[in-house]
C-alpha cells in the first residue's frame, strides 16, 4: 500500500468532496490551469471544469467576499490563499462579515478558507506566517490545523461539510515530509477534538501543526536521555479547542509546556495557559511554560530562521527545567 | 561586637523550643561553651552552651517563652552592657549618627520577624501540592522538598504519603501536627458493590457516632494497654455472703462492678494523671471522679457517667449503676448523664472475654477493661495450689500523657486495693 503525503491527503479530500457534493467548488489564485503554487489543486480543473475550479484575480478580499456570497446562495466554496500570510488581506471579510453573518441575519456561511501556513522552508517574512492568533478572538469562526496526513484529509472533509466558516491551515513544511497509509473508506476527523500522540507521566506538551513532530522528537530524546516521559497532545482544532483533553493531560502530569510555531507574545498559547490557570490551577505542580518563536517577523536568513523557530532542543530544555522545578 | 545566640535545632523535625531557665543574667560574663540557658523541645530538654565568650548583653526571650528554631534569643558582646536598653540598641553598628535611629528600628523589626512562627505560606510548594496536603490532612512542614530552592514537588508529596501510609500516626520524630480524624478516609476506597449477596443498610446515628469517636480516639491518642491479673476471691466471698441481704435491704443487686469502681476511684486519688485530659499544651487535672460505665445495648453502646463516684460508697455505686443501666436500656438517659466523664470502665468480662484492649473515651486519657472472673488454680505465696477467682484487668492509657511506669504503678495499687477489700466497705 502506497503511503499518502499530507499534501496528497488534502488533494484527495478536495476530489472526494467535490465528487460527493456538486455544491462544493474551489476558487483561488492559479489553482486551475497551474494546479496551485504547491500543486494541491492539480487535476481538479480537468475533472470538474472551470465552473467549479475558478482562477481568480489577486485579491484575497474579493476571493473571500465572492465565496461568502456563493455560500449564502447554497454553495460550499473552498477558497485558497496562495500563502496564508495573505489571509490578512481578507481579514475584514472574515472577521466582520463571514464570522458575524449567521448572528446578524441568520445567513449561514459554509465556507472553507485554506492555505499553506508556517515557516521552516526559508520563506521569509511574507511566506511563513502562522496567523491563528489573528482569528482566535473572533467568535463565529472555526479554525483547524492538521499535523498528519490522516487528519489533513479528515479535517478538510469535516470543514467542507461544516455549516460555519472554517479556517484550514495546512503547514507547508509537512506537505511532502509526513505521509501515512490512509483508509480507503470515507472518514472525517470531527472539529473540536484533540488527539493524544504520545502518552507520558511527567510533563504535557500541548501543541498542534508542524510542532507536533518537534514535540514527539523532543519526547523521544527526553525518554532516552533523561528518563522523562512527556505526553504530547495534538490540539488539531484551535477554535473551538478541546478543553476536556487539556484537562485530562494536566490532571495526569501536572506540568505543562505549550508549544506553537507562531511568535510568543499574544500567541494562542496564552489562551490555553489562561484556561489552565483558571480551571486547573490546583492541578499544577509548576508554572505553565511556553515554547514559541521569538517575537520578530520570520527571518529570511537560514541561520536566523533556525534560531527563531522552536525546536526539539528548546522543548527539551523547557521540559527538564519544569521536571526539576 | 554583638553575637547572636539562637534557639538551636535539637533534631531535624523540631521547629521550636521553650526556654525553661536562664542560667546567666544580663551583664554576666560567659565563657565559650558554658551553659547559658535551658530549653525544652518536643524531643529533648537540654542546656545550651554559649556560642561565644563575652558579656551577656541582652536577653530577648524570657523564661517559659517558646520561640522558633534559629530565632535570636540573646546577644553576647565584647563590651560591658549599658544600663538603658535604648543605649544597648545604639551599640549596634550604625553607619552614621543620622542613620542611628533608623538602624534601631530595623534592628527591632528583625527581632520581631525572627519571633514569628514559621509561616505555612513561606513553604515552597505548588497549587497541586497544597491541594493534596489539604485533602490528605498533611502539614507541609513535615515534607522535605527536593525541587529548585527546596520546593516541595508532587513527587516529594507522593513519596511522603507512601512512606506514611502503612502507619499514619507512627511518626515519632514528627513535629506535633493536628491529624484530622477524617485523614485516612481519602485513601480508603469502597471495595464492596451492592448486589444480591450484600444487603445495604445505612448506619444509625448512634453507630455513626460510635464509628467517628473510635476513629477519632485512635488518631488522637497513642494507645498502650497493660494487663494485670487480679485475685478477686476476697471480693467474691464478700459478695456471696452479702448479696441476698444487700438486695433485700437496698433494692439493687450487688455485682462485682461497684467493688471495681470503688477500687478505681480510691486509686485515682493517688494517681491524678489518669483522671486528666490534654487541652492544647496544657494538662487538665480533674478534681472529681466522674466514672463512665460502658453499657452494651441491643442497638449499640452507651457510656453513662456516675458523677462524683469518689464520694459514693458501695451502696451508692450499686444504686447508680443499676439506675443508669436501666435507664440506658429504656432510652431515658439525659444528655448530661452521658457526658463529662473523667475515666471509663468497660466490663466486657460479663460476656466472657478474658482480656481486651479498650479504646480510650476521648478526651479522657485512660480506660479500664474488666475481664471475665473465672476460677483458676493459682500458686499461692506458700507454694500451695489453690482455686481462686481470677480476672485480667486491662488498662489502656494515652501515652502522650501517661508513661508505662505510671500506668503500671496505678494498676499495681489498684490490684492491691481490690485484693485487700475490707468488709467494712459494705456498711
Amino acid at each position: 500500500m502506497a503511503l499518502t503525503t499530507y499534501l496528497e491527503a488534502i488533494r484527495q479530500a478536495l476530489f472526494e468532496e467535490m465528487r460527493r457534493d456538486p455544491t462544493v467548488f474551489c476558487l483561488g489564485e492559479d489553482i486551475g490551469a497551474y494546479g496551485g503554487a504547491f500543486k494541491v489543486t492539480a487535476g481538479l480543473l480537468d475533472e470538474f471544469g472551470p465552473e467549479r475550479v475558478i482562477d481568480t484575480p489577486i485579491s484575497e478580499a474579493a476571493i473571500v467576499g465572492a465565496a461568502c456570497g456563493a455560500a449564502h446562495l447554497g454553495l460550499r466554496p473552498v477558497a485558497e490563499m496562495q500563502f496564508i500570510d495573505f489571509i490578512s488581506c481578507a481579514f475584514d471579510m472574515l472577521t466582520n462579515y463571514a464570522a458575524t453573518s449567521r448572528y446578524r441575519q441568520g445567513l449561514a456561511v459554509p465556507l472553507v478558507v485554506r492555505g499553506p501556513s508556517g515557516a521552516g522552508v526559508r520563506g521569509g517574512p511574507f511566506h511563513s506566517l502562522n496567523p491563528e492568533a489573528f482569528f482566535m478572538n473572533t467568535p463565529g469562526l472555526k479554525m483547524v490545523e492538521p499535523a498528519t496526513a490522516y487528519d489533513a484529509k479528515g479535517l478538510l472533509k469535516a470543514a467542507i461539510r461544516d455549516d460555519d466558516p472554517v479556517l484550514y491551515f495546512e503547514h507547508k513544511y509537512l506537505y511532502r515530509r509526513v505521509k501515512e497509509d490512509l483508509p480507503e473508506t470515507d472518514y472525517i476527523v470531527p472539529i473540536g477534538q484533540a488527539a493524544l500522540r504520545r502518552a507520558g507521566t511527567d510533563v504535557s506538551i500541548i501543541t498542534f501543526g508542524a510542532m507536533v513532530h518537534v514535540a514527539l522528537e523532543a519526547a523521544e530524546t527526553l525518554a532516552r536521555e533523561d528518563d522523562i516521559q512527556a505526553e504530547v497532545l495534538d490540539m488539531r482544532s484551535l477554535l473551538p479547542y478541546d478543553r476536556e483533553a487539556i484537562a485530562r493531560t494536566v490532571r495526569k502530569t501536572n506540568k505543562v509546556i505549550i508549544l506553537h510555531e507562531a511568535t510568543r507574545t499574544g500567541g494562542i498559547g496564552g489562551e490555553f495557559a489562561a484556561f489552565i490557570a483558571e480551571e486547573l490551577f490546583e492541578h499544577l505542580d509548576g508554572p505553565i511554560a511556553r515554547v514559541a518563536s521569538i517575537d520578530t517577523p520570520t527571518p529570511y536568513s537560514p541561520p536566523l530562521e533556525d534560531f527563531f523557530l522552536p525546536n526539539a532542543e528548546k522543548v527539551m530544555a523547557a521540559a527538564r527545567k519544569l521536571v526539576e522545578y | 561586637m554583638r553575637h547572636e545566640v539562637v534557639m538551636p535545632q535539637m533534631g531535624e523535625s523540631i521547629t521550636e523550643g521553650t526556654i525553661i531557665k536562664w542560667l546567666k543574667q544580663v551583664g554576666d560574663r560567659v565563657e565559650r561553651d558554658e551553659p547559658i540557658f535551658e530549653i525544652s523541645t518536643d524531643k529533648v530538654d537540654a542546656e545550651i552552651p554559649a556560642p561565644q565568650a563575652g558579656i551577656l548583653l541582652e536577653v530577648l526571650a524570657g523564661e517559659n517563652q517558646t520561640v522558633p528554631v534559629n530565632a535570636v534569643v540573646a546577644y553576647i558582646g565584647d563590651e560591658a552592657p549599658v544600663a538603658a536598653p535604648a543605649a544597648a540598641q545604639a551599640a549596634a553598628p550604625a553607619p552614621s549618627n543620622g542613620a542611628a535611629s533608623a538602624a534601631t528600628r530595623i534592628d527591632e523589626a528583625d527581632v520581631e520577624d525572627a519571633a514569628e512562627p514559621p509561616d505555612a505560606l513561606g513553604i515552597r510548594s505548588s497549587p497541586l501540592v497544597r491541594r493534596m496536603a489539604r485533602e490528605h490532612g498533611v502539614d507541609l512542614r513535615q515534607i522535605p522538598g527536593t525541587g529548585i530552592g527546596g520546593r516541595i514537588t508532587k513527587r516529594d508529596f507522593l513519596a511522603f504519603l507512601e512512606q506514611r501510609q502503612p502507619a499514619p500516626v507512627a511518626m515519632p520524630a514528627a513535629a506535633p501536627v493536628a491529624m484530622p480524624a477524617a485523614a485516612p478516609s481519602a485513601v480508603i476506597e469502597a471495595a464492596t458493590l451492592p448486589g444480591d449477596d450484600v444487603e445495604v443498610v445505612p448506619m444509625t446515628a448512634m453507630r455513626k457516632k460510635i464509628a467517628d469517636r473510635m476513629v477519632f480516639s485512635k488518631h488522637t491518642s497513642p494507645h498502650v494497654t497493660s494487663v494485670f491479673e487480679v485475685d478477686l476471691t476476697r471480693i467474691h466471698r464478700l459478695r456471696e455472703r452479702n448479696k441476698r441481704d444487700f438486695e433485700a435491704q437496698h433494692g439493687v443487686k450487688l455485682t462485682f462492678l461497684p467493688f471495681i469502681i470503688k477500687g478505681v476511684t480510691d486509686t485515682l486519688q493517688a494517681w491524678p494523671v489518669l483522671n486528666a485530659s490534654i487541652e492544647g499544651d496544657n494538662i487538665m487535672y480533674k478534681k472529681r471522679c466522674h466514672i463512665g460505665i460502658a453499657v452494651a445495648l441491643d442497638w449499640g453502646l452507651i457510656v453513662p457517667v456516675i458523677r462524683h463516684a469518689e464520694e459514693k460508697n458501695l451502696i451508692g455505686l450499686a444504686r447508680s449503676i443499676s439506675d443508669l443501666a436501666n435507664r440506658a436500656r429504656a432510652k431515658q438517659l439525659k444528655p448530661e448523664e452521658v457526658t463529662g466523664g473523667t475515666f471509663t470502665i468497660t466490663n466486657y468480662g460479663s460476656f466472657g472475654s478474658l482480656i481486651g484492649t479498650p479504646i480510650i473515651n476521648q478526651p479522657q486519657v485512660a480506660i479500664l477493661g474488666v475481664g471475665a472472673i473465672v476460677k483458676r488454680p493459682v500458686v499461692t505465696d506458700d507454694d500451695a495450689i489453690a482455686v481462686r477467682h481470677m480476672s485480667y484487668l486491662s488498662l489502656t492509657f494515652d501515652h502522650r500523657l501517661i508513661d508505662g511506669a505510671v500506668a503500671d504503678q496505678f494498676m499495681s495499687q489498684l490490684k492491691q486495693t481490690l485484693e485487700a477489700f475490707q468488709a467494712t466497705e459494705l456498711r
